[in-house]
């Protein structure tokens, strides 16, 4: 059971929210320019991080505001949470299991 | 190695059974092997025993970071079947209950199939014609599938509640007769020891850490027990395919998510059949030794860690007395997660990719037990030949790119 820290609410309970997958993943400036390998990539292909991982959630039966967090696939513990639009506040990179 | 049969049991029942030989070596790794198949589960030992049965490839390592068996083939709820509705779909999973059908003779070990039929119930005037819509697409590919009305639901499975009072009332359900069970750990044992026995390597505690390329080509794998030269590599490794991938640049459209899946007590036999609902969403059958063995859908959340959140148990627990309110008694004995590999369309891939000589399959998500022995027979074509088999042609990479996917979600018969 994941206890989630809303950047507006505080800690609520998980099943106040809805999980957004993957973070970061920008929409195309110009769609009209992908190539379909592009869209691909854009729409299908996802990073499934084993370690620390950049992940949107959703706090819907509360404040209904979008977020972001980081947290490890493996131990489930939550590094940080952090307002959409902004970096995040580790660099994922460098402590990523693999 | 013995084969076995009633003879080699009466045989061993003069030494008090203390006589069987290991089902298969412990062998040190080679330097190079003509395959290396990364993932020592059901699909990776089935891979290598059709490489060395139908293709005469016998020069093969499969390497298991920790037991045959102990992921996902050990933790799933082993329901067998193959009422998919798209033709694809159909076309795979029928190849795999045909041979699941012979597998016990094929591999010369007991994998208890049991068809004792599986049930997919319908909640709603949509779950009807859907329902009613894959019986009859099955039929077209030639999948036996009948239709039941809620009257037929009582009769194949009495201890169901289909009350027109319940919240979600019992329609009908689909009846594939020819699915059922098969016993999981005999599935990994039995294909592991049939691909010994023809000279296959499996070599156990040996995490790979490295996939290695020359020139865009794959020359073999870094090891926890060193580095192994390789041809071709198969990466058979569920939830952790996409960390394997990312050894050699290759990106995969996975997610990886905890599945879970729990047992109740054992009790005296109540229920002969396996019930499936996707609206209220829940899956039931009763294994030999009594226990109810139970799941659901995933947790929401990406995880590499084997277990998920109580709530979803709760959720999968409520649906169950729903359809079974014998059941509300009865205490539930242990609840375990696995790491499922789902893809945005829920179907699965077994494919080439963009290295040469690298081979994925995977992305079989909360449905890949019942697709063992085709998961395996087609990656070994696949592998052998350089090129899919028609029956895994359509599962490829390149269906995320070009927009032919196979959207199995809910068509399938249980929300995934």
């Amino acid at each position: 059971m994941l206890l989630i820290e809303c950047p507006w609410c505080g800690k609520r309970h998980e099943t106040e929210f809805r999980y957004g997958g993957e973070a970061h993943i920008a929409r195309p400036e110009k769609p009209e320019d992908l190539s379909d390998s592009e869209w691909a990539n854009f729409l299908f292909m996802r990073t499934n991080t084993k370690g620390v991982f950049a992940e949107r959630w959703y706090h819907a039966n509360g404040c209904r505001q979008w977020f972001n967090a980081l947290r490890h696939t493996v131990s489930h513990e939550f590094i940080g949470v952090y307002k959409m639009g902004e970096k995040p506040p580790v660099s994922v990179q460098g402590s990523e299991d693999r | 190695m013995t084969k076995y049969s009633i003879f080699s049991i009466a045989r061993n029942a003069f030494s008090h059974h203390k006589n069987w030989p290991r089902q298969w070596r412990s062998p040190e790794p080679q330097k190079e092997y003509d395959v290396i198949i990364v993932g020592g589960g059901g699909h990776g030992l089935a891979t290598a025993y059709y490489l060395a049965k139908e293709h005469g490839i016998t020069n093969i390592a499969v390497l298991e970071k920790g037991w045959l068996g102990g992921g996902n083939t050990a933790r799933n709820t082993t329901i067998v079947r193959s009422n998919y509705l798209w033709d694809e779909s159909a076309a795979i999973y029928e190849k795999s209950l045909q041979l699941w059908e012979g597998l016990s003779q094929d591999i010369n070990y007991n994998v208890m199939l049991s068809q004792r039929g599986v049930m997919n119930l319908a909640h709603s005037l949509g779950d009807v014609r859907e329902g009613v819509r894959r019986v009859n697409a099955n039929r077209l590919n030639g999948v036996d599938a009948e239709w039941l009305d809620a009257d037929g639901v009582k009769e194949f499975c009495p201890i169901i509640n289909v009350s027109k009072d319940a919240r979600h009332p019992v329609l009908g359900a689909t009846l594939q007769r020819r699915g059922g069970v098969a016993r999981h750990d005999s599935v990994a044992w039995g294909y592991a020891r049939a691909a010994d026995m023809r000279g296959v390597d499996i070599i156990q505690n040996c995490e790979v850490t490295g996939i290695t390329r020359d020139g865009g080509k794959v020359t073999g794998v870094e090891t926890t027990r060193g580095f192994i030269g390789a041809k071709k590599v198969g990466l058979v490794a569920a939830g952790h395919s996409s960390v394997l991938a990312s050894m050699a640049d290759v990106r995969l459209p996975i997610d990886s998510h905890p599945l879970q899946a729990l047992v109740s007590e054992p009790i005296k036999p109540v229920i002969d059949c396996v019930v499936m609902s996707g609206a209220v969403h829940v899956y039931v059958s009763q294994s030999d030794k009594g226990e109810l063995v139970m799941g659901a859908g995933i947790d929401s959340f990406n995880s590499y860690g084997q277990r998920g959140s109580f709530h979803v148990i709760e959720h999968q627990l409520g649906a169950c007395l729903e359809l079974f309110p014998i059941f509300s008694r009865v205490r539930m004995m242990r609840s375990w997660g696995g790491i499922v590999d789902t893809c945005p369309d829920a179907s699965p891939l077994v494919t080439k990719t963009p290295v040469e000589g690298l081979y994925v399959n995977a992305g079989w998500g909360t449905g890949g037990f019942k697709a063992t022995p085709a998961s395996g027979w087609c990656f070994a074509h696949t592998l052998a030949r350089d090129e899919p088999h028609p029956l895994n042609a359509p599962f490829n990479l390149d269906r995320f790119t070009t927009g032919a996917l196979i959207d199995e979600h809910g068509a399938a018969g249980v929300a995934h």
